[in-house]
C-alpha cells in the first residue's frame, strides 16, 4: 500500500510560520512586480483583434506569410507554426483603430492575403465592445465569486476565518497573475478566468476542510492551546489534502499533455493554481488564524 | 449503517442503471445514434467549439433605426402644415429632433394643434422666436428600440433559413444584441455579408441632368448623390423622395436575362405596388428610375415602355451568386436597423474533431491515473472508489445529456478536472475512517463515523466550489459556461456517490466478509 503521507504525522507547522509567512509575501510581492514591469499579455477576449489558425497545404512559410501580412499595414502581427510538418499557423493581429466595421474589413483585407489554398481551422474576431465587456465580466466574476466565498466561509464559521481565507485567497489569485505576467507566453484571456475561479475554488475547499476540523478540535480539545489545536488540525488532514492534490494533478497533467494546444495553455495555470492553493491552505489560512483570540476566552493563544 | 432498506437500494440501483441508459447514446457512432435513437436518447449536445461551426454576435444599431425613423417622419410635419397653410423654414432632422422654424409667430398656436394628432409619438415645443423642436417620448423610444431588436431578430432568422443551414440558433443577448450560431458553417464570409445589409430598397427617379449635375459637383434640394453598386460606374443624382420600397415587393427570384443571359433578379409587387409602378412608368415615359439598395445605386434602368402587372427585373452586372443573395435580401425584407458585427468565432470541422479526440484521449488518461493511484493507496477501498469515479462519469455524462447541456472544449477540461476533485470526498472519508481505526474504534463503528463525521466537511467544501462555478456561470459565455456546468454537475454528482453509492457497496462488503481487521 501507498503510503504518501505517513501516520501520525506531526509536523510544527506553527513553529515554520515564519519561513512561510516570507515565502508568501516573497510570490506576492514577486508576482505584483511582475505584472508592473510586464503586464498581462491580454488575449483577443480582452483586447479584441483576430486570432486565425489555418492550415497550409504544404510545410508553411512563415517568412512568406509575414511579409504579405505585414504588408496589409494592419499593425503587430505575430505568426507562429506548430502540428506535424508545420502546416499549421496561428496568426494574431491586433485590433484595428476604428469601430466595428474596421475589424469586418481588416478580416477581409487578411482572408484576400491568405489565399484561396489555406484551410481556415479556427477564425476569431473580437471587436472592441465584446472585448470591454467581457473583461468588465471577467473581473465582475473574480470578485463576486471571492466575495460569496468570504459570505459563506463567514457564516459557517467566524468571521476571523473568513478574513483569513480571503487573504489565502488574494495570494492564491495573485500568484496566478504573476505566472501570466512571467510567462508571456500564456495569454490572459477568458480561460485565464476560469484558472483563476478554478483556483480560488479549490483553495478556499482545502482551506474548509482545515477549517472544519479546527473547529472540531476546538470543541473536543478544551485544554489545549491555539497553536497546539491549529498543529494537530493541520496535521490531522494533511495526508488527504495531499492525496486530493495529487490526484487532482495527475488529471490535470493528463490534460496538460495529452488535451491540445489549448487545453493545455489552461490547465497550466490551473495547475500552478492548484499547487500554490494547497500550499496557502497548509501554510496561509490555518496559520493566520494565530493573530486572532479563538476558541474562548481562557485558551491559551500566541505562539508555541 | 448495518441495515440498509430495500428501498434505498433499489432507488441506488435505479439510478445506476438509468444512468448507463441515458449515458449509453455516447458510446456510439454519433451520427448513427442521431438518426435512429429517439429523440429523448441523445447523446449529450456538443459545442460549436467541438463540433465545428461559426458564431457571430451582431449588434442591432438602435441608434441609426431611431434616426431613419425621425427622417420618416419629417414628411408628417410638412403635410400637417401644408394642410393647414402654416408657413416654415429650415425643416428637418438634427441632434435627435425634428426642428423648423415658423415664418410668423402667430402661427404657434395652430403649429401646436395641427402637429398634436398627426406627430403623437413626439413632445413638441415651440419657443418664443418661432423655433420647434419634436423629440420622441421616451416610452417611444424604449417601444421602438425592443421592437427593432425584435424584428431584426425575426429578419434575421428568415434570412438564415433562406440561407440554408442546419439548425441554426438565432437567440437574442442581453437588449439589443443577436446571437447567431451556425453549425457546420466553416467560412462566414457569406453569411457576415448577408446579414450585414439592411437590405432597404428603395424605388426613385433620377434627376434628368444628373450628368452635368455631378460634373459640376452640384446637389438640388429634394436630391442626394449616391454612389452606384457596380464599381466603375459614375454616381446619380437621385430623388429623396420614394415612390415605392421593398415592403410593396411579394416574390424576388434569381435568373438569366432572355436575351444575353446575364444574371438577373426578378422579382414582382404587390397589387398596390403593380398598379403604383405601372402609374409611375407611364407618367415618366424617357427618364430614368433608380432601384436602391442600402443607399446605393443597383441599377437605373430608362423607362422604355409603361410596365403593367407589376413584374420587372434588375440587371447591372452581376454574378450568379449576387444575384442569388440579392433575392434573398429582397424576399427576407428590410432591417428596421442596420446590424454590426460585434464579434464572430468559427472553428472548422477539422479542428474541432481534432479537439474531441484530444479531450477524449486526456480524460481517459486521467481516469487511469487516477484509478490506479486510488488503488495503490487505498486497496479495497481504492476499488469502491474507482467503482464510484466509473458512476460519477456516467451519471455526469447521462445527465448532460438528458438536460440537453452543452459540451465545450473547457467543458471537457472541466470533466477531467472533476475526475480528479471527485475522488475527494471519498479521500475525506476513507482518511477518516483510517483515523478511527487507528484510534482504537472497531470497523463498524469506524466506518460509520468516517462517513458522518465527512459529510459536513464534504459539504461545506465543495459547496464553495459550487459558488465559483456558479458565479462562472452568471458570468461566463458560452465556452466558459460549459466548463461551469460541467463543473457543477461533476462535483453534486460527487457528492452523491461517495455519500450513497460507496457507502452501501462498504455495508454490502462487511455484510458478505465481516472482517475483524480493515486494510486502510
Amino acid at each position: 500500500m501507498l503510503r504518501l503521507v505517513p501516520a501520525n504525522t506531526s509536523i510544527n507547522f506553527v513553529k515554520l510560520r515564519y519561513i512561510m509567512f516570507l515565502l508568501s509575501t516573497f510570490i506576492v510581492l514577486g508576482s505584483l512586480a511582475g505584472f508592473m514591469m510586464n503586464g498581462l499579455n491580454y488575449g483577443i477576449d480582452f483586447r479584441g483583434g483576430f486570432l486565425i489558425e489555418i492550415r497550409t497545404p504544404e510545410i508553411a512559410d512563415l517568412s512568406g506569410l509575414r511579409t504579405k501580412l505585414s504588408g496589409l499595414d494592419l499593425g503587430d502581427v505575430k505568426l507562429q507554426g506548430f502540428g506535424s510538418d508545420t502546416r499549421d499557423v496561428m496568426i494574431r493581429i491586433e485590433r484595428q483603430p476604428g469601430g466595428e466595421k474596421a475589424q469586418s474589413i481588416a478580416l477581409n483585407k487578411i482572408r484576400q492575403a491568405l489565399g484561396k489554398d489555406v484551410t481556415y481551422r479556427r477564425v476569431e474576431t473580437v471587436g472592441p465592445k465584446v472585448s470591454e465587456d467581457l473583461k468588465r465580466k471577467g473581473l465582475m466574476a473574480i470578485g463576486f465569486a471571492l466575495l460569496a466565498m468570504l459570505v459563506y466561509i463567514w457564516f459557517r464559521f467566524e468571521w476571523q476565518f473568513g478574513f483569513c481565507a480571503i487573504v489565502a485567497l488574494t495570494h492564491d489569485c495573485t500568484s496566478i497573475i504573476g505566472l501570466y505576467a512571467f510567462l508571456p507566453c500564456l495569454e490572459f484571456n477568458e480561460t485565464a478566468i476560469i484558472a483563476i475561479l478554478t483556483t480560488a475554488g479549490y483553495s478556499i475547499n482545502d482551506t474548509v476542510v482545515i477549517y472544519d476540523r479546527i473547529r472540531e478540535n476546538l470543541r473536543k480539545y478544551k485544554k489545549e492551546s491555539m497553536p497546539e489545536i491549529i498543529n494537530r488540525s493541520i496535521n490531522n488532514t494533511l495526508s488527504r489534502t495531499v492525496l486530493t492534490s495529487v490526484t487532482t494533478l495527475l488529471a490535470l497533467f493528463a490534460l496538460y499533455f495529452f488535451g491540445g494546444n489549448v487545453i493545455a495553455t489552461f490547465s497550466l495555470p490551473i495547475i500552478v493554481g492548484i499547487t500554490v492553493g494547497t500550499y496557502s491552505s497548509l501554510c496561509l489560512s490555518s496559520l493566520l488564524l494565530l493573530y486572532f483570540k479563538l476558541g474562548g476566552e481562557d485558551r491559551k493563544q500566541g505562539a508555541a | 449503517m448495518i441495515q440498509i432498506s430495500k428501498w434505498k437500494l433499489m432507488f441506488l440501483s435505479a439510478i445506476c442503471v438509468l444512468g448507463i441508459f441515458f449515458a449509453s447514446p455516447n458510446f456510439f457512432d454519433r451520427e448513427r445514434v442521431q438518426e435512429t435513437f429517439p429523440e429523448w436518447l441523445q447523446p449529450v449536445n456538443l459545442g460549436l467549439d467541438l463540433q465545428g461551426g461559426s458564431q457571430l454576435l451582431l449588434e442591432v444599431d438602435v441608434e441609426a433605426g431611431l434616426k431613419d425613423y425621425l427622417d420618416g417622419s419629417v414628411d408628417g410635419v410638412r403635410t400637417a402644415f401644408r394642410g393647414d397653410k402654416i408657413g416654415y423654414t429650415g425643416l428637418g432632422v438634427r441632434k435627435n429632433a425634428i426642428r423648423f422654424k415658423l415664418r410668423k409667430l402667430e402661427d404657434r398656436d395652430r403649429a401646436f394643434r395641427v402637429l398634436a394628432r398627426p406627430m403623437q409619438d413626439f413632445e413638441i415645443a415651440i419657443n418664443e422666436q418661432g423655433q420647434g423642436q419634436l423629440v420622441l417620448k421616451p416610452e417611444v423610444i424604449r417601444e421602438r428600440k425592443s421592437m427593432m431588436v425584435r424584428q431584426s431578430i425575426e429578419i434575421v432568422r428568415r434570412r438564415i433559413d433562406e440561407y440554408g443551414t442546419a439548425e441554426p440558433n438565432i437567440q437574442q443577448q442581453g437588449e439589443g444584441r443577436i446571437l447567431v450560431q451556425l453549425p457546420g458553417v466553416g467560412d462566414p464570409a457569406r453569411v457576415r455579408q448577408l446579414l450585414g445589409k439592411t437590405a432597404k430598397m428603395t424605388f426613385r427617379m433620377v434627376h434628368p441632368d444628373s450628368h452635368v449635375l455631378i460634373a459640376k459637383n452640384r446637389v438640388p434640394a429634394g436630391y442626394e448623390r449616391l454612389p452606384s453598386e457596380e464599381e466603375g460606374l459614375p454616381d446619380l443624382i437621385i430623388g429623396k423622395r420614394i415612390l415605392l420600397s421593398g415592403e410593396n415587393l411579394v416574390s424576388a427570384s434569381a435568373g438569366f436575362h432572355q436575351e444575353n443571359n446575364s444574371p438577373i433578379v426578378n422579382f414582382r409587387f404587390d397589387a398596390y405596388g403593380g398598379r403604383k409602378f405601372a402609374d409611375i412608368t407611364r407618367k415618366n415615359r424617357g427618364r430614368r428610375f433608380a432601384i436602391v439598395l442600402d443607399n446605393k445605386v443597383l441599377s437605373a434602368p430608362r423607362i422604355n415602355n409603361p410596365i403593367p402587372g407589376g413584374q420587372a427585373y434588375i440587371e447591372g452586372g452581376f454574378t450568379v451568386q449576387q444575384t442569388t443573395d440579392l433575392a434573398l435580401l429582397m424576399r427576407a425584407g428590410a432591417l428596421p436597423a442596420p446590424l454590426i458585427v460585434i464579434e464572430e468565432r468559427t472553428v472548422g470541422p477539422g479542428l474541432g474533431a481534432d479537439s474531441i479526440a484530444a479531450g477524449k484521449m486526456a480524460t481517459v488518461i486521467a481516469v487511469i491515473l487516477v484509478a490506479v493511484f486510488m488503488l495503490l493507496v487505498y486497496t479495497f477501498f481504492g476499488v469502491v472508489a474507482n467503482i464510484a469515479l466509473a458512476f460519477n462519469l456516467i451519471l455526469l455524462i447521462a445527465i448532460m445529456s438528458v438536460i440537453g447541456a452543452t459540451l465545450t472544449l473547457p467543458g471537457i477540461a472541466g470533466i477531467a478536472l472533476t475526475i480528479g476533485m471527485a475522488v475527494d470526498a471519498n479521500v475525506l472519508i476513507y482518511e477518516r475512517i483510517r483515523e478511527e481505526v487507528r484510534n482504537g474504534h472497531k470497523i463498524l463503528s469506524a466506518i460509520d463515523a468516517g462517513y458522518t463525521q465527512a459529510m459536513g466537511t464534504i459539504i461545506d467544501s465543495n459547496l464553495t466550489t459550487l459558488i465559483g462555478a456558479a458565479l462562472l456561470f452568471i458570468f461566463g459565455t458560452g465556452p466558459i459556461r460549459g466548463f461551469a456546468v460541467t463543473l457543477s454537475i461533476g462535483i453534486l454528482v460527487s457528492m452523491f456517490t461517495a455519500i450513497s453509492l460507496t457507502r452501501v457497496i462498504v455495508v454490502l462488503w462487511y455484510h458478505w466478509r465481516r472482517p475483524t481487521r480493515i486494510a486502510v
